[in-house]
């Protein structure tokens, strides 16, 4: 893991370092005298040799602590987070509009299979996944915030907004993420469901005279849902930091907005803090999903030696 | 010989009282790509309570479909068109689901084959049996008791510990036993048994039947049994039904069946097993020509009419009566021709096979000489070969038996250098020592040792056509390249019997025995000197199997090649070997001369395999039964590595010396502390006198 982060640390500062530009100058202005421009970069230290900037990189990677913003002067670590609990929010209302639902399609769809509802739900899953998110967030806004005025067009609340009134301003550009997942869930969910009730197993628990809820809930759904698990976790740190088209849409001040603002600005800190976020949640869900296989495969858990 | 009409009655039970499981004139189709494939053409028979009822038949004969149909678990294509399958008088084809549900919970059970796969990966072991009572109205508290008291019927010594387990922790045997506690939960009426020992090994086969054997005294439940293995259904069925095509063509109490089979298919089908300890050369095995019709086929007569060595002009235009037959009331066969069963010509003679023995001037083709093979895992040797000490005679085959994991295939493999035997041992071919692993070969020694593997299907590629595979065989093995190297897979197919048609053909549009055809051939391309053939049959149908057998032994007999057969089946290798080893935990346990290993007095390890295994002959054997499963290699017992399961055991001796393998009599060598006078005392077998045959 920790190698892991350190990677990331360096692709990282490999890749703001091949920036073109200078980034006093980029700051300050192409008006500002070169001596003001200087100063700046030496303040900063853009202007020392690339391996200690580096090993500055590598230390800051580690200590979460990545500076101050070029452009606003503001503790990166505080901006990174408010834009993390923004982005939070939103994909936490993505993830429980759309995972119930999408799993709940999948194992309808596999114990239909082939059947017309099926073909509705794997056809209605492919499109959903297939259209953009950016495109699915601007029809939703044209038609729901500007046609009907139900939802706000724009997602940031009030400061002092409460949680329901914070659900209103979320739930169109949540729709249109959970949208996007949709089809990936209950394909895999639908995939994995069909694999255990083909199952010796499933066989056995049927002819032991259980009822076919039992079958499922009990037999099939547990060695079914680990390929939905893992998807779903890479889904996360996606839908953290790569929703960027929703967010900008609906002008939402998250994380996906942030680094895409901070890699205009030349901001290096900031995209580093956000891009080094990302990486861990990424880590984060990877590693709980990996934790929740485990424990539902005992195989896994108590490791295969027979 | 009278004919009677069966009608829609189907054959009844001899037996006073309601059959437990009546199957009348059953149809079912199979829906593939929008047409309704006809897979059983009005199947009936009866199983009384406590009888046993064995179906048997080659792959794609209909025996599965008839066992789902009889619980109704048809896959999604499969429908039941017509009849009826009553069990204890109420029809299951005609049930609601609730009352199916209720039916499967109390009434019905089945074993499969496979128990791996048949429990749930992911709970554990406890909770899947106290679900089978759970189902049956029992309370949580009461269903843990009950499941506590299954497991020890099923001879689990530690059933709390087994409870507390995941399927997977537990050996083929004990997962086995689970699911058989689980399908006795309810007492049931009808107990359906798929193939139940199907890929166990021959010793946990043996206590698996010996299990059920047990438990057959212990309820009255019908029990309808499915088996290739004809051995299995002679030594546990009282009746068996022949099927072919989705038909019963020929019914009736096993052992009259087995001893005096009155139906062409059932004929075939015996005698193209290796039977009575007759050997290569003295009969081939028969074959059945042609192929199972495939489902569906309109077969308006006789369905066995085209493969039929009696079929005449009556055949093709009238449907065979059931001709009831003398003996059992319930004894029949759907033949015109019952009366020339006779007839059907006997398999050919044997093949001449000359064996050149190894001799002090005559060296053999191949020599082992303290072959070992140490595998490395995590910092830890795990000796799979240990000290192995073999020849082979030109033509000669040498069987090699043993259950799984006793390092059969990892012999094979260091043979041939796929593996590369540990340093110090020295493997020759014809005198002349070659390197251990196949990469450091010369080209000529890679011709000289081929392999056939027991999978067709992975060892060919499947995109490549027939004559590509040969031909890339051809021109890597010896060079030849072009119209000559195409020239040269002409003559090889022919020569394996492959019709220049299949050579255009990919292995996925082969039967399973044409492909196994083809794998020969391509080890035959560069004429090697030894063929390793690993398993090479077990994936086959008997008949399929015969060809196959047939096929070796006419290469061998042309071609004088030696053969290295491994095998877990004790009738193949005892028609096909002239030599057997006993491997036992990467040891050779027992090596001699086939008859004499037959014969004994064997090694303990070498009498429990021999006795394990069921004879479709129905010959007794005395039983010696293991206990306990193969160590780990990794750790193997002290001593002798067999004395742990050893029913023969000294205690102070097997578990403190390794006995050496000694030669016992003239070329018949045994790994054991007990003298062999001792041993045929014990196993009841007269030393061969120097004049016995």
């Amino acid at each position: 893991m920790l190698v892991t982060l350190w990677l990331l640390a360096t692709i990282v500062f490999l890749l703001v370092s091949v920036l073109p530009g200078n980034v006093g100058r980029k700051v300050l202005g192409p008006f500002a005298p070169e001596a003001e421009v200087q100063r700046y970069n030496q303040a900063i230290g853009t202007d020392r040799p690339l391996l200690q900037q580096y090993f500055t990189s590598i230390r800051r990677a580690f200590t979460l602590d990545f500076g101050k913003s070029y452009g606003t002067r503001e503790d990166v670590r505080d901006m990174v987070l408010d834009a993390l609990g923004r982005s939070g929010k939103l994909a936490l209302l993505a993830f429980v509009l759309t995972i119930p639902i999408s799993i709940v399609a999948g194992i309808i769809a596999a114990r239909r299979q082939d059947k017309i509802t099926d073909r509705v739900i794997v056809n209605a899953g492919l499109a959903s996944s297939s259209i953009p998110e950016f495109v699915t967030a601007s029809v939703l806004l044209s038609i729901f915030a500007v046609q009907l005025g139900w939802g706000k067009a724009f997602a940031n609340p009030p400061d002092n907004a409460g949680p329901i009134e914070q659900l209103q301003y979320l739930v169109l550009p949540a729709t249109a993420m959970a949208i996007a997942y949709f089809g990936y869930i209950a394909r895999m969910t639908r995939a994995g469901v069909i694999t255990a009730l083909h199952a010796d197993y499933t066989r056995t628990a049927t002819m032991k005279g259980l009822s076919k809820r039992q079958v499922m809930v009990r037999h099939v759904l547990r060695n079914a849902l680990a390929p939905t698990i893992t998807v779903i976790s890479v889904q996360i740190g996606y839908l953290f930091g790569g929703i960027i088209g929703v967010e900008k849409v609906f002008n939402y001040a998250g994380l996906g907005s942030l680094m895409l603002g901070a890699v205009g600005a030349h901001d290096v800190p900031v995209l580093q803090g956000a891009v080094m976020l990302v990486g861990m949640i990424y880590m984060v869900s990877t590693l709980l999903a990996d934790l929740l296989i485990a424990y539902l495969n005992p195989r896994i858990r108590l490791g295969a030696t027979k | 010989m009278t004919i009677v009409d069966m009608g829609h009655g189907g054959a009844r039970s001899a037996t006073a009282g309601a059959p437990a499981l009546e199957v009348d004139d059953l149809n079912v189709v199979y829906t593939v790509r929008g047409i309704d494939r006809e897979v059983l053409r009005g199947v009936s028979f009866t199983v009384a309570p406590g009888e046993a009822f064995g179906l048997v038949g080659e792959s794609g004969c209909g025996k599965s479909t008839t066992a789902y149909a009889a619980l109704r678990y048809l896959p999604r294509n499969g429908k039941i068109v017509s009849g009826s399958v009553r069990v204890g008088g109420r029809d299951v084809t005609a049930m609601s689901d609730a009352a199916l549900q209720e039916f499967r919970a109390r009434e019905a059970s089945m074993v499969y084959q496979d128990p791996a796969q048949a429990m749930n990966p992911t709970l554990r072991v406890g909770k899947q049996v106290v679900e089978a009572f759970t189902v049956l109205g029992h309370s949580a508290p009461d269903a843990a008791k009950l499941a506590l008291e299954a497991l020890r019927k099923v001879r689990i010594a530690d059933p709390e510990r087994v409870m507390d387990r995941y399927p997977f922790q537990l050996s083929g045997g004990m997962q086995q036993r689970v699911v058989i506690a689980m399908a006795l939960a309810c007492h049931p009426k009808l107990l359906v048994l798929d193939e139940p020992t199907t890929g166990l090994d021959a010793t946990v086969e043996a206590e698996v039947l010996d299990l059920v054997r047990v438990l057959r005294q212990e309820t009255d439940a019908a029990v309808l049994m499915i088996a290739h293995n004809l051995g299995i259904i002679r030594s546990l069925c009282d009746r068996v039904g022949v099927m072919y095509a989705g038909k019963i063509v020929e019914q009736g109490p096993s052992a009259e069946v087995f001893d005096s089979p009155q139906h062409p298919y059932t004929v075939g089908l015996l005698r193209s097993l290796p039977r009575h300890g007759v050997r290569k050369t003295e009969r081939s095995l028969a074959t059945i020509p042609g192929i199972l019709p495939l489902i569906g086929a309109h077969l308006p007569t006789c369905v066995f009419v085209d493969r039929c060595p009696l079929a005449d002009d009556k055949c093709r235009t009238e449907v065979p009566p059931v001709v009831a037959l003398e003996g059992d009331p319930n004894r029949f066969s759907r033949c015109h021709h019952v009366d020339r069963i006779a007839d059907i010509p006997e398999p050919e003679p044997g093949v001449p096979i000359t064996v050149l023995s190894p001799s002090a001037d005559q060296p053999g083709v191949l020599e082992l000489s303290h072959i070992s093979k140490t595998f490395r895992q995590r910092n830890h040797a795990v000796p799979a070969l240990v000290d192995v000490e073999l020849e082979l005679g030109e033509g000669e085959t040498l069987g090699i038996v043993g259950e799984s994991g006793s390092g059969k295939s990892t012999l094979a493999r260091a043979m041939l250098g796929i593996d590369a035997a540990d340093a110090g041992g020295v493997l020759a071919l014809n005198g002349t020592q070659v390197p251990p692993s196949t990469t450091e070969r010369s080209a000529d020694d890679k011709r000289a040792l081929q392999m056939v593997f027991q999978n067709p299907d992975s060892a060919l590629n499947r995109s490549w056509s027939v004559r590509r595979i040969l031909a890339r065989s051809v021109t890597k093995l010896t060079g030849v390249k072009g119209a000559a190297a195409n020239k040269r897979v002409e003559a090889l197919a022919a020569h394996l019997r492959l019709t220049p048609r299949h050579l255009d053909l990919k292995p996925r549009q082969l039967s399973g025995g044409l492909k196994q055809r083809v794998a020969i051939a391509r080890a035959f391309a560069g004429d090697p000197r030894i063929v390793v053939c690993d398993e090479p049959t077990s994936a086959l149908d008997v008949s399929v199997q015969a060809a196959i057998l047939n096929l070796l032994a006419d290469l061998q007999s042309a071609e004088r090649t030696s053969y290295v057969f491994i095998t877990h089946d004790m009738g193949v290798v005892r028609y096909l070997a002239d030599r057997i080893a006993v491997l036992y935990l990467g040891r050779i346990q027992e090596i001699g001369p086939t008859n004499e290993v037959f014969n004994g007095p064997n090694h303990p390890y070498t009498e429990a395999l021999l006795s394990a295994i069921p004879s479709v002959d129905g010959e007794e054997k005395t039983r010696i039964r293991l206990e306990g499963e193969i160590p780990s290699p990794a750790n193997p017992p002290s001593g002798c590595v067999f004395h742990p399961r050893c029913p023969r055991a000294m205690p102070g001796v097997c578990d403190t010396t390794e006995p050496q393998l000694v030669e016992v009599a003239a070329g018949h060598s045994m790994r054991c502390h007990i003298p062999f006078d001792e041993l045929g005392r014990l196993q009841g077998v007269p030393l061969p006198t120097p004049n016995d045959d």
